[in-house]
């Protein structure tokens, strides 16, 4: 009966949809009644919100009771299960995704409609729109193409499991993080729309926008950031990011939502920007679409998804053309009849804002192609891929432009200033870099040109981004200001990081008997032991390392190859040990006959910074976000004070 | 120049979303290979699609002549497409394992009426577990097994009548 509830939810939630449109339709279009209609939209709006939260919820339900009679739990369940990877098991797979996704678009508008005061009204109602018309085409391809809730007669004893790799904390999280990343940009989208069909682009339109870009990007922010320590530690090849479709299709829609956040900014204070940051809003939900949905139909990787099930393949492709294709559309025949916005000069803070956000759409650009050039040769009828050495040959260049502009931006003034005022501020940061230089250039030569460079610029960038903090008395300085200092700090924090991972990294790979020591950076690694060990539903040989820095302690590291019966599978789990200074990182490989382990071991100097500057980018969206609502709160109840 | 950079993104879009529709309609060799090649077939052992034929077991595959294994699936456009071949290499005396993706068996039968039926065997492959242990990239493929149970070669893709002459290499290549 579960199941059928949330189908019942489901076909209700779509219904809603329809006649969310329908109604805010009507309110938008100005008549004597849309006072009245409007009102209906948010009520359906959230109607809607609530009925597709149940269809999750009994989704969530039927696998946490493992009801083998449905279709998608046997695929991708098993009563042996922990908990907590039964209930992941819900969204770890195609239907239960899209349905989470359809649920996040849903919820996020019932919120819109809950809390959004500062549209106009009629602006607004088209939001809801289109808000729901997004949700109609995917309630559609749940209800024709993939229904979560389908049964399976006669049920079967048990299920088969969910991929191995899936079975992480990590990854059990990532996914959620990034849709509601991605279910965010929808509602930007959604304003742009709404903006564009009543012509109403303004300041009070951006700030209406700015939190929801703001919380959609921070989401983003970490669900990268995590999705990328989760490669690194689970996949076992100490690597932190590979430039794979999958992972470009969560950078697409980052790089164009930071370029949003700052274009956002220029329209909220200064009115500036317009039809850019119309645009920007229109590509950066279409990069969250592209992204999700041609990674999950497996055009990218192999084209494989749509050999699966072409139907599925080509209702994506619908889908992706109706809403991308109609909102560039109604952007190109409409943008004309928004006003241009307040103007500038060249060198100002907004000057320096367009040109950050040039270069972020440069990268943008170059992850778009690389990542779907394949497709494209292919259609030419060649076969290749793209890896790692373009990405960082094209990217690397316009990134550390991009930190210049970084460094350059908060330090100029709205509207004006001069090309010498600019330069005296620079000179802190100038002096951080030379004097990283002068250092690397002393005991790290030889650490290769885009390592040192990084460095280099990292420390500019670390010491520029403090500046806006400097002078000002600290107690007082609005949040945001602090958010965008620790922000920009943490992109200094990570660029570090990255650079110290690819200059100094350390390898040794060997095999080696029972007894035998291997060196690895500082560090002496002995191979004290093989054996086997169990967990909940998984066998494993496991090492024993003694590793050793010096005269310092042992400690113990334990790198596993683990064995999944259902579906019969193997990973290797990396055993990873943390210092202040790196990581020192151990996978097990496989024994040979003669008694032999096959060892991998890296150190990694400093290679933690990477993450813990996605961490304080992502702390300073929150403190940005917090101050920016907290900030509107107080001037509303001022205002409501004063009438 | 403004206006033409205003329609520039939905030029862009519209270009991209021509090629994936060229992607589904006419999809190309794909990528994937599998990692399996000059191995043995892993051990399978695939109860039968329909009562009274027998299913797939990989001790079987070794029967000291060369096989084809075939994964398709009824719901398969391109499998309809290399059907007649398939029917072409049974008549040389080839024998022919299919493994069914994802199917039913009532939906086969239909299918097996239709395009002729060149099987040996069908496994029930309902679950994609068999794709997954041989490492496929989709449907159709087809994997050249010699006589020792070994896949001396994958076949990604339908297998067209530009196929045939290599595939007949492989198979006498595996005696």
């Amino acid at each position: 009966m579960i199941a059928e509830a949330g189908l019942a939810a489901l076909w209700l939630a779509a219904a809603m949809a329809l006649f969310q449109i329908g109604m805010a339709w009507a309110g938008a279009s100005g008549g004597a009644d849309s006072p009245l209609y409007l009102r209906a939209t948010r009520g359906v709006a959230l109607a809607q919100g609530v009925l597709a939260a149940t269809a999750f919820a009994m989704l969530i339900w039927v696998f946490a009771r493992s009801d083998m009679s449905v279709l998608l739990v046997v695929d991708n369940s098993h009563s042996l299960k922990p908990m907590l990877y039964k209930l992941s098991g819900a969204w770890g797979n195609h239907e239960g995704s899209m349905l989470l996704w359809v649920t996040v678009l849903a919820v996020a508008g019932a919120a819109v409609a809950l809390f959004e005061r500062r549209l106009e009204e009629r602006t607004l109602a088209a939001t809801l729109g289109a808000q729901a018309l997004i949700g109609m085409g995917f309630y559609a391809f749940l209800l024709f193409a993939s229904n979560p809730f389908a049964r399976i007669n006669p049920a079967p004893a048990d299920g088969q499991g969910l991929n191995p790799l899936l079975q992480d904390p990590g990854l059990a999280f990532h996914p959620p993080t990034l849709y509601f990343g991605y279910v965010g940009l929808s509602v930007a989208f959604s304003f742009a729309v709404g903006a564009l069909l009543v012509r109403d682009v303004g300041p009070a339109f951006a700030r209406a926008m700015r939190p929801w870009v703001l919380a959609a990007w921070i989401f983003l922010t970490i669900g990268i950031t995590a999705g990328s320590y989760w490669a690194y530690y689970e996949l076992g090849w100490g690597g932190w990011w590979f430039w794979d479709p999958v992972e470009n299709a969560s950078l697409m829609p980052w790089l164009a939502a930071t370029a949003l956040l700052h274009s956002v900014t220029v329209l909220a204070t200064r009115d500036g920007l317009r039809a850019w940051t119309l645009m920007l809003a229109v590509v950066a939900f279409s990069m969250s679409m592209v992204g999700t949905f041609l990674v999950r139909s497996g055009i990218l990787t192999s084209v494989h998804a749509f050999a699966v099930d072409p139907l599925r393949g080509s209702f994506i492709l619908i889908l992706l053309g109706l809403y991308i294709g109609g909102a560039l559309l109604l952007f190109a025949t409409r943008v004309g009849t928004v006003k241009q916005g307040a103007t500038f000069e060249f060198v100002s803070r907004e000057g320096a804002l367009v040109i950050n956000n040039l270069l972020l759409s440069v990268i943008l650009g170059v992850v778009l192609i690389g990542t779907l050039y394949p497709l494209v040769a292919q259609a030419m009828g060649e076969q290749l891929s793209i890896g790692a050495p373009f990405f960082n040959k094209v990217t690397v260049p316009v990134a550390l432009a991009l930190v210049v502009v970084t460094v350059a931006g908060p330090l100029l003034r709205w509207r004006r200033d001069t090309w010498r005022a600019l330069g005296r501020r620079m000179l802190m940061p100038f002096a951080a870099s030379i004097a990283a230089a002068m250092l690397l250039f002393l005991f790290a030569r030889d650490a290769g040109l885009y390592p040192i460079l990084g460095l280099i610029f990292a420390a500019g960038l670390a010491v520029g981004s403090l500046l806006p903090l400097v002078g000002r008395n600290l107690r007082r300085t609005p949040l945001h200001i602090w958010g965008m200092a620790i922000a920009h700090l943490g992109v200094a924090v990570s660029i570090a990081g990255m650079a110290a991972d690819s200059g100094f990294t350390k390898e040794r790979l060997a095999a080696i008997p029972i007894g035998e020591s291997l060196e690895v950076g500082p560090y002496r690694v002995t191979l004290a032991d093989v054996g086997p060990t169990v967990g909940p539903n998984w066998s494993a040989l496991e090492a024993r390392l003694e590793a050793r820095r010096g005269e310092g302690a042992v400690f113990l590291l334990r790198p596993q190859q683990r064995y999944f019966s259902n579906p019969v599978t193997s990973t290797s789990e990396a055993a990873i040990a943390t210092r202040w200074d790196g990581q020192l990182y151990a996978v097990l490989g496989n024994g040979s006959d003669q008694g032999r382990w096959q060892l991998r071991l890296w150190w990694k100097p400093f290679v933690t910074l990477i993450w813990g500057g996605g961490g304080l980018i992502a702390l300073g969206g929150v403190l940005s976000l917090v101050g920016r609502l907290w900030r509107e709160r107080r001037k509303r109840q001022a205002e409501e004070d004063d009438e | 120049m403004r206006r033409l950079l205003i329609w520039l993104p939905l030029a862009a879009f519209l270009l991209l979303l021509g090629v994936a529709i060229r992607g589904i309609v006419s999809p190309g060799e794909r990528a994937v290979r599998s990692a399996l090649i000059g191995q043995p077939v892993p051990l399978l052992k695939i109860d039968p699609l329909f009562e009274g034929r027998p299913g797939i077991d990989s001790d079987a595959l070794a029967t000291g002549e060369p096989i084809l294994l075939n994964l398709f699936a009824s719901w398969c456009v391109p499998c309809i497409a290399e059907a007649p071949q398939l029917m072409k290499l049974k008549e040389e005396g080839v024998p022919i394992y299919g493994v069914a993706v994802r199917d039913t068996p009532e939906e086969m039968r239909r299918f097996l009426n239709e395009n002729g039926d060149p099987y040996t065997a069908i496994g029930d492959d309902r679950t994609s577990q068999v794709s997954i242990a041989l490492g496929a990239s989709g449907v159709p493929e087809t994997y050249v097994i010699d006589g020792q149970g070994r896949i001396v070669k994958q076949h990604i893709g339908y297998i067209g009548s530009q196929d045939m002459d290599e595939l007949r290499k492989a198979l006498e290549a595996a005696e």
